[in-house]
């Protein structure tokens, strides 16, 4: 599903996601100021910030649901910004969402069948009449859907409807719905929401799988420090919509401005 | 340097369609007023007047969809109880403007609060769409139960009007007191809810909780009481619109509140629902439009309904959220 | 596990199922064991079902509330009628006029649409506007992008539309009435009939497709009352049509159509609308639809057009709209506005809430369950007939507050229910490639 547009090479060294000036105005209020970040294929990439800094609305504007006030999106060196959402993910990112939005009403199995949609093997009239390309499509989508499913343990649960999965099953189904469309980039945000230590520890390792798994680049927005500093290679810190620092985890952790930025200057003049 | 030229002549275009747009209608209204400048004024006022009175309904609905996301169907239905009490009110007990008026508030204040209690508060947990056709449902149902005969009948009545009707001639227009009582009730109304939305605790705390009722109760706010006040308010303002409506076209029928009632919303929408002020601008625009299309289009008195409706699409394609509403809703 | 005896194929079952229910109805009818009044009923039962089904696909399926239904069975009723009374009593020069006249709204509306879909006016706009934010407010960017989309697309309707419906008229009006005519004249009404029916459908769903174009972007509540906008513009235009064709005779009435409505079109209608409907839902493109009535942001984030999805929900509910229009037109012979009325809208509202949102038979027991119960309350005493009116709004209101989804919820009957999926083959024994094993801890329901 990856097209290569103009840069076919394959090495570790090319630039997936490349961001320049990115700004977002909401009527008077700006939300993003100049946001610029360049992703290298396989990196695991954290954004992080106090809460409202705009981390979400830069992953919306990535992904196409909000228009961008100013900047460029070149994504595996194509532009995309402004381009509708449903083509942004058949190019190939691939996203999850702070508040998980699985299709509830749908089965587990129709969650990731839905990710093949685009791809399938036959057309609404081949469907209506049931025809062999149709029974041949769907057999094929089905059992690579089931495939998928197996891969991350979940493919006994297939006609479960997916409201009824416990929470944290729900987060592995977005995860692995979001990664049938087959992305080269794979946004999380805040994936470890509502989850305790041990889920935590489980995530992290589900994250390094799927990396590895999948061939992903992977950019994350993440709260808790444990995952942030657990994981990810190198974090940019946004606060209120601008870039406030960058650099390894390490760095960050005892960068003042961002412990000020998270805490006030009080913590600041404690840690000095 | 380039941006700049590019943003000023799209600027210009813009404007420019509006200018040509806007040209166009106004050549056209301004061969009206030339042509007959009696008759345009006439209909200006009969537009004003119908405006005033959608006014008070269309504040209605914007005051519930701005608290409870509700298109409360049923409100016009409420009006035309309204219309029915003060009837009853001036034909059986004799009451003249004020007291009718008053009679028509009080019971529709009742009316509505009972129809929340009843049929709304039920389903506030529930989805959205399950209020909204519940609305319907209530709507249906109070205009064909009102249809019984043991009820109003489902009849036409020619509506007694509590004074006499007096008209002024002023160079070749008509004005009616009838006109005067309407302008003035309705703003007194309007300033009325703006002072209680905006100065008052009650007024506070309807707009806490039409901006984020979870916080508004975490705040200690009883939202299901602000609820009920806004209720009870766009009630009050149902009944009032019902008498002077019903004074100023003097029949009514079960059926009579469908046609106000959604034009009323209709101008809700164009004016920005959530919007008080707005609601007021969308009405007289509605009324305008309306009293033009009956002066001025061939067959506008059946058309006019559907020129109603298709400004409201020309509003839902160019600015969904209304002239005063908040262009970002929909990304909330 | 199930023992070894091979069930039916599903399609077979159902066919055999639908044979003799067809075939029943049809003895019972014919012979008389049900009078001339309870077979309309019937009739008329199904034919509401087919409408529900439409109000299904675009409301329990399609997760859009739209409250035009009426307006679309209108526009059904009045152009497949338009055609076969041309054809049988004749008000145009040429029996053929009516049929040539739908058919070229509809190659002529097809064609446009196409074109405006393949250049993507909708999208134009909504990219024009989006774009043009940059140096414009959104009230300037949508005058420019709106005019511009207009401008272009009334360009498209008059030159491909217009050209290509003048095109199709003529071929008709020459090609038709000696073709046909050759036929035995009972035979060839029924043809007629046949292409009356297909093209008020049609005609329906493409007019539904054109409001679909911009009033779909809306959200939700704005839809609603865009729709209920259109519904009643429908209804003013049902009123004055006769203005523009008079035998259409607006508010008194259009009569002299002629009766061709039996059981056997009625349901196999029906079935055809039934078949159509569950295998379309049942594909992938039928989950595609709802998978936006879930979640549309999360659909688009799978690479779904949300927009492509919903209309074509709703235009082919609107052709479902326009088929039960047609069939009711030559049901009862007489057609009057005050039957599209947006109020008559609700109607198939209440039967699909009643049997069953986002069930295909639900909408079908929800519509007899309503047509039998409102037609079967006549036979109260005169006093208590105005009742009626009273008894369903509150039947409503009960069922939205006790069981919101329906009688059925969105469970299914029969051949309608979703196909069955054979488990994945396990593959025994390797656990390489697969996901770090989810623990027990989070196995806890936490919800």
């Amino acid at each position: 599903m990856s097209q290569s547009i103009q840069n076919p090479s394959t090495s570790s060294n090319s630039i997936v996601l490349k961001i320049d000036g990115l700004t977002k105005f909401f009527g008077g209020l700006r939300a993003v100021h100049n946001f610029n970040i360049e992703i290298k294929k396989g990196e695991l990439v954290g954004l992080i910030g106090p809460n409202g800094a705009g981390k979400t609305t830069i992953f919306n504007m990535i992904t196409g649901i909000y228009p961008v006030s100013a900047g460029h999106i070149i994504f595996k060196g194509q532009e995309i910004t402004g381009i509708p959402a449903h083509e942004i993910t058949q190019l190939g990112i691939g996203r999850t969402f702070q508040k998980i939005r699985i299709f509830p009403n749908l089965t587990v199995l129709d969650n990731v069948r839905v990710a093949y949609h685009p791809h399938a093997r036959y057309n609404l009239f081949d469907g209506i009449l049931r025809s062999q390309r149709f029974s041949h499509g769907e057999r094929e989508m089905t059992e690579k859907a089931q495939e998928f499913l197996g891969v991350f343990g979940m493919d006994q649960h297939q006609d479960t409807l997916a409201s009824n999965l416990p929470y944290g099953a729900q987060r592995r189904l977005e995860i692995a719905r979001a990664l049938a469309t087959e992305p080269d980039l794979l946004l999380l945000d805040e994936p470890a929401a509502g989850m305790n230590p041990r889920e935590i520890i489980e995530l992290m390792e589900l994250i390094h799988f799927i990396r590895d798994r999948f061939d992903l680049t992977i950019f994350l927005i993440e709260h808790q420090m444990r995952v942030v500093m657990g994981i990810c290679e190198w974090l940019t810190v946004l606060d209120f919509g601008e870039i406030l620092a960058r650099g390894t985890p390490e760095e960050i952790r005892n960068n003042p401005k961002v412990i000020e930025a998270y805490l006030g200057t009080q913590a600041t003049r404690m840690v000095a | 340097m380039k941006d700049k030229l590019i943003k000023v002549l799209l600027k210009a275009l813009s404007w420019g369609v509006l200018a040509v747009v806007g040209g166009v209608i106004l050549s056209i209204v301004g061969g009206w007023i030339a042509k007959d400048p009696i008759t345009f004024t006439q209909q200006v006022l009969n537009g004003l007047q119908l405006g005033f009175v959608y006014a008070m309904i269309a504040v209605g609905y914007t005051l519930i969809y701005g608290v409870l996301k509700l298109i409360n169907f049923a409100y016009g239905d409420v009006f035309m109880v309204g219309a029915f009490i003060s009837y009853f009110g001036i034909t059986k007990y004799g009451f003249s403007f004020l007291p009718a008026l008053l009679l028509a508030a009080v019971g529709c204040v009742f009316l509505t609060v009972i129809i929340d209690r009843v049929a709304y508060k039920p389903l506030r947990e529930s989805p959205r769409i399950a209020a909204l056709i519940t609305a319907l449902g209530m709507s249906i149902f109070l205009e064909y139960f009102t249809a019984l005969k043991f009820v109003f009948g489902p009849d036409y009545i020619a509506f007694e009007r509590p004074f006499k009707l007096v008209t002024w001639n002023v160079g070749g227009v008509t004005f009616t007191n009838i006109q005067l009582v309407i302008f003035a009730t309705s703003v007194i109304f309007f300033l009325g809810v703006q002072y209680i939305i905006k100065r008052t605790k009650m007024g506070k705390a309807m707009r806490a909780s039409a901006f984020d009722k979870g916080t508004a109760r975490l705040m200690g706010i009883n939202v299901n009481a602000v609820i009920a006040a806004t209720f009870a308010l766009t009630g009050a303002l149902a009944g009032t619109a019902a008498m002077l409506y019903a004074t100023a076209y003097p029949q009514i029928w079960t059926f009579m509140g469908i046609q106000p009632g959604l034009k009323a919303f209709v101008a809700a929408v164009i004016g920005g629902i959530g919007s008080i002020p707005g609601a007021f601008v969308g009405s007289l625009i509605m009324g305008f439009v309306e009293a033009m299309t009956v002066g001025y289009v061939p067959l506008g008195s059946t058309l006019k309904d559907g020129v109603a409706f298709l400004l409201l699409i020309a509003i839902l394609l160019i600015k969904p959220t209304g002239i005063f509403g908040d262009p970002f809703e929909e990304t909330k | 596990m199930k023992t070894k005896i091979r069930s039916l194929p599903t399609w077979l079952t159902a066919g055999l199922f639908f044979l003799i229910v067809g075939v029943t109805f049809q003895i019972v009818f014919s012979r008389g064991w049900l009078s001339e009044y309870w077979q309309v009923i019937i009739m008329l039962g199904t034919i509401m079902g087919i409408s529900t089904l439409g109000l299904n696909l675009k409301y329990g399926y399609g997760g859009m509330f739209a409250l035009a239904q009426a307006a679309f069975y209108g526009i059904g009723a009045y152009s497949s009628a338009l055609i076969t009374k041309d054809w049988v009593v004749g008000w145009s020069g040429n029996p053929a006029g009516g049929l040539a006249g739908v058919l070229a709204l509809d190659v002529g509306f097809i064609l446009a649409v196409v074109a405006i879909y393949y250049l993507k006016i909708g999208r134009l706009r909504r990219r024009l506007r989006d774009g043009l934010s940059r140096w414009l407010t959104t009230f300037e960017a949508s005058v420019l992008a709106t005019s511009t989309a207009l401008v272009v697309g009334v360009l498209i309707i008059v030159v491909i539309g217009g050209g290509s419906g003048w095109l199709v008229r003529q071929g008709v009006l020459t090609i038709v009435p000696p073709a046909l005519g050759a036929l035995p004249s009972a035979v060839s009404q029924q043809v007629i009939f046949a292409l009356a029916l297909l093209a008020g459908a049609l005609l329906a769903g493409l007019i539904g497709f054109l409001i679909a174009l911009p009033l779909l972007s809306l959200t939700y509540d704005y839809l609603c009352i865009a729709t209920l906008g259109f519904g009643i513009i429908a209804y003013v235009f049902f009123n004055n049509a006769d203005k523009l064709i008079p035998t259409l005779k607006g508010a008194r009435g259009m009569v002299g159509i002629p009766q061709l409505v039996t059981w056997p079109w009625v349901f196999i209608c029906a079935v055809i609308a039934l078949v159509v409907m569950r295998n379309f839902i049942y594909s992938s493109t039928g989950r595609t639809v709802l998978a936006v009535r879930d979640d549309p942001i999360a659909a688009e984030t799978m690479g779904i057009d949300a927009y492509k999805a919903r209309t074509l929900a709703y235009t082919l509910g609107c052709a479902y709209a326009g088929l039960a229009g047609g069939l009711y037109a030559h049901l009862y012979a007489f057609l009057h506005p005050s039957v599209f009325t947006w109020l008559k809208s609700v109607d198939p509202f209440v039967m699909m809430v009643f049997g069953g949102v986002g069930s295909m038979t639900g909408s079908l027991l929800g519509a007899y369950a309503f047509v039998i119960l409102l037609e079967g309350l006549r036979v109260l005493p005169a006093a208590f007939v105005d009742w009626r009116y009273v008894i369903y709004p509150v039947i409503l209101l009960v069922v939205m507050l006790f069981r919101p989804q329906g009688l059925l919820g969105s469970s299914e009957w029969g051949f309608l229910k979703p196909p069955r999926i054979a488990g994945r083959k396990q593959v025994q024994g390797t656990s390489a490639g697969m996901a770090p094993a989810e623990s027990q801890a989070s196995e806890s329901q936490r919800r």
